[in-house]
């Protein structure tokens, strides 16, 4: 790996990856595998996640960060080179953490919070432009309908994963391999079929 | 190099104690702190258990200790309060084999009532306390740990946070160690604190503090990073990681054992610089004590003393530190987006009695669990919480006020109808019990009803003394609620399915107007374990709603208003029919194309 290549766009050595859904849409799962690829791969790495009450359906952020020797588990604001994100509502709430110019890679998944169910707020009808607008280095996709074509629609996690990893150091075969390592068998071959069509996408 | 695992601060904790030789571990499940013993039970070879409450794990942890045996107990910070009783005589009282307390704070309260900050609790007790700041550590501090137990003959406090126990972090584990239990010898004048014996073993805890003070001033885990400038950062736990980044290239002493304070070690490396900063999560434990060395630190006039700490609050607490990490902007911040709460999954079984209970203007006496949700709006259907169990004991004190207020003699009661009591199946194994058993004792005559879904759901599907089954899900007894109800004195116990909303009313309004204390067991299995469910979906028949909305009032996710029309997501609802039941137009009906 390239010295440029473990470093930021600011040329630190500390790299962040924010990933941000709702309760229950598997965040600390992708979360794990995108961890466990950088660990194979050499990196230090920290994640931290959020356990409990606000698992119940409510909003969820899981941080991923990698380097030489990586100091502080949470992102700080503005520092995440990515945002992954399960729902479009919470690819816009989260938006802060993103380095200016930082990269979207969002599903193109809307699911109501209680308010919106209720009729008491409208959910952004434009929310997908908005993202587009504010981060124009966004790529949103049917990541649902994407992984159900790979097999199981609950593999939308690993599409965007496979879409995030042309931007980071570690290779195909290496990710292969995390897959491999942590999906349970029933799910594995669309896991890999999902994440090899988001690198596709990915541009890779 | 040993291998390097990607490990949560929980599982380092569980895989260092087991490494230190631990064999008996006893708690109750509390984010932040749950997974430590649901790690620790899948070790070879040690005994792990789910405590009804964390009182009677360290109980139990004491005992295993004097038993021999390495023991751990495991709770989060609220836990402590409940454990408060057993910990601050377990100094006193000493140990045989190692003793420790897993300790979990959550600042910022992601999954608490509270956000208290336990480091008191050490030195109240007079009990050492190492605090780790990320997995590694906290593999290699509690190791450090169950020597300091035996080297100095006491419980140790092993306090985390959540972005400890619920950060990954590399770990090299080292060589397991083995402890060999001690021989059980009988030692009365130590072990049973009358106040006789307790007046012999206050003064060795106070000495021992002083002794403990010396190793903490030489505990090579205190670690002294030189760095630039003429400031020092005096700090510990997850915020030594907020420091190092905030304040690159700044002097920090970083320390590991926080009680006693290593007063000497904290004087004389920062006497070296002009001025001390003290950066710590909520409340100024270390900066009192550094300020009582007479450094004069500047702390908690600038950093958070409510909430998380995180770079960006601390580098905005002391911006002349943060010369050479600056802010540099983010990406948008989008103001005015509809909020996530969390909410009772679609098909919950505390929806159907919750909303039963919400239309009997009832004072509603609730607890701690996911049933919590409900007192959100629309169902709004919580008065008040303050701790686990206190449902009973809190609306026994509501029923006899009102009657105080109301003048009305206890004969003649009046207002007791207006009281119901809610909280779930573990809650009341957990404290719910003795408060049933004071409604009882004292003649409340009031409503309790016990949430009864089969599992601990909110801290992630314990097990508890109501299930059947262990921790390691071997058969066990059942505890059985209605026997334990009616063995109290309580003569009218009844179990309703919430799924049924006519049955729920009916034992509601039956119940709160009878002149006599009674339990309403709500019972059904928690949605997300229930196996038996057929799961068919409900839908909206079109030409029969009225858009009435009556249906939206049970705040179920899967039922979405758009516009004016009303429908039901399919792949969310799982054929509860609460909805269909509330609906007075029959407009909702289980769905034909599905079955």
């Amino acid at each position: 790996m390239s010295a440029d290549a473990d470093r930021n766009m600011y040329g630190e050595a500390t790299r962040s990856v924010v990933l941000a859904g709702v309760g229950g849409q598997g965040t600390i799962t992708a979360a794990n595998l995108l961890a466990n690829a950088l660990v194979a791969h050499g990196y230090d790495v920290k994640t931290s996640e959020v356990h409990g009450m606000a698992q119940r359906g409510g909003s969820v952020i899981s941080m991923v960060r990698f380097g030489e020797s990586v100091a502080s588990p949470l992102v700080p604001l503005g520092e995440a080179e990515a945002l992954i994100a399960t729902e479009l509502l919470e690819t816009l709430r989260n938006l802060e953490y993103l380095v200016p110019g930082g990269k979207v890679i969002g599903s193109r998944t809307r699911v109501d919070p209680l308010p919106v169910l209720q009729g008491a707020v409208e959910y952004p009808a434009d929310a997908e432009q908005r993202i587009t607008e504010l981060a124009p280095d966004s790529i949103i996709v049917d990541a649902a309908g994407i992984a159900a074509e790979c097999g199981d629609a609950r593999a939308a996690n690993t599409v965007l994963l496979g879409i995030l990893s042309p931007l980071l150091p570690v290779p195909e075969d290496e990710w292969l391999a995390v897959i491999d390592k942590l999906v349970p068998k029933k799910a594995l071959e669309a896991n890999r079929q999902a994440f090899l069509a988001g690198r596709e996408l990915g541009g890779e | 190099m040993a291998e390097k695992r990607l490990m949560t601060g929980n599982e380092a904790v569980a895989l260092g104690a087991y490494h230190a030789g631990v064999t008996f571990a006893s708690a109750y499940p509390g984010t932040p702190s749950t997974e430590i013993l649901e790690s620790f039970s899948k070790l070879e070879g040690v005994y792990a258990e789910w405590a009804p409450n964390e009182k009677v794990a360290l109980e139990a942890a004491i005992g295993a200790c004097l038993g021999g045996v390495r023991s751990l107990a495991a709770m989060k910070h609220v836990g402590l309060n409940v454990a408060a009783d057993p910990w601050f005589t377990a100094p006193y009282i000493g140990v045989s084999g190692g003793l420790v307390l897993v300790d979990a704070d959550d600042p910022e309260m992601h999954s608490s009532q509270n956000e208290q900050d336990n480091r008191y609790y050490a030195k109240a007790a007079k009990v050492p306390m190492l605090e780790p700041a990320d997995s590694q550590e906290a593999y290699d501090l509690i190791r450090e740990a169950y020597e300091m137990s035996e080297r100095f003959d006491t419980i140790v406090m092993f306090r985390m946070t959540t972005r400890v126990c619920h950060s990954r972090g590399l770990v090299e584990a080292r060589e397991p160690g083995m402890h060999v239990p001690v021989p059980y010898e009988k030692d009365e004048v130590k072990r049973v604190m009358i106040p006789g014996h307790a007046r012999l073993r206050h003064p060795v805890m106070v000495d021992r503090l002083a002794e403990m003070e010396e190793f903490a001033n030489e505990f090579p885990y205190q670690r002294r990073e030189m760095g630039e400038g003429d400031a020092v950062v005096v700090t510990s736990g997850v915020a030594y990681q907020y420091a190092r980044e905030a304040f690159p290239g700044v002097s920090i002493l970083k320390l590991a054992m926080t009680n006693p304070l290593p007063r000497k070690l904290i004087s004389e490396f920062c006497e070296q610089f002009k001025q001390v900063y003290v950066v710590e999560e909520l409340e100024p434990y270390l900066e009192e004590s550094v300020a009582a060395l007479g450094l004069w630190p500047r702390g908690k006039e600038s950093i958070p003393r409510t909430g998380e700490l995180n770079v960006d609050n601390v580098r905005d607490a002391f911006p002349e530190l943060a010369k050479g990490n600056p802010s540099r902007g983010h990406g948008a911040h989008v103001e005015g987006l509809p909020a996530r709460p969390p909410i009772l999954c679609a098909g919950c079984p505390h929806r159907g009695i919750m909303y039963s209970l919400a239309r009997q203007k009832a004072i509603i006496a609730g607890d701690i669990g996911c049933y919590t949700l409900s007192v959100l709006p629309p169902l709004s259907a919580h008065d008040c919480q303050v701790c686990m169990g206190a449902s009973i004991t809190m609306g026994h004190g509501i029923e006899k006020a009102l009657e105080i207020a109301s003048g009305e003699s206890e004969e003649e009661g009046f207002s007791s109808h207006r009281v119901v009591s809610v909280l779930g199946d573990s809650t009341f194994f957990h404290s719910g019990v003795t408060g049933l058993m004071e409604m009882a004792y004292n003649r409340g005559r009031f409503t309790v009803v016990i949430l009864d879904n089969r599992t601990t759901a909110m801290t992630g599907f314990q097990d508890h003394p109501g299930t059947g089954t262990t921790l390691q899900k071997e058969p066990t007894i059942t505890v059985d609620i209605e026997m334990l109800a009616r063995s109290l004195g309580i003569e009218n116990v009844r179990v309703v399915d919430p799924y049924d909303l006519e049955e729920c009313l009916a034992a509601l309004q039956e119940e709160m107007n009878r002149d006599a204390p009674s339990v309403v067991i709500s019972r059904r299995a928690c949605v997300l374990r229930d196996k038996t469910l057929e799961r068919i979906p409900y839908e909206v028949i079109g030409e029969e709603c009225n858009e009435c909305g009556l249906c939206m009032r049970i705040a179920c996710p899967a039922l979405v208003k758009r516009g004016d029309e009303i429908k039901i997501l399919a792949d969310t609802c799982t054929g509860c029919s609460v909805c269909a039941q509330v609906c007075k137009r029959e407009a909702i009906m289980k769905s034909r194309s599905e079955s």
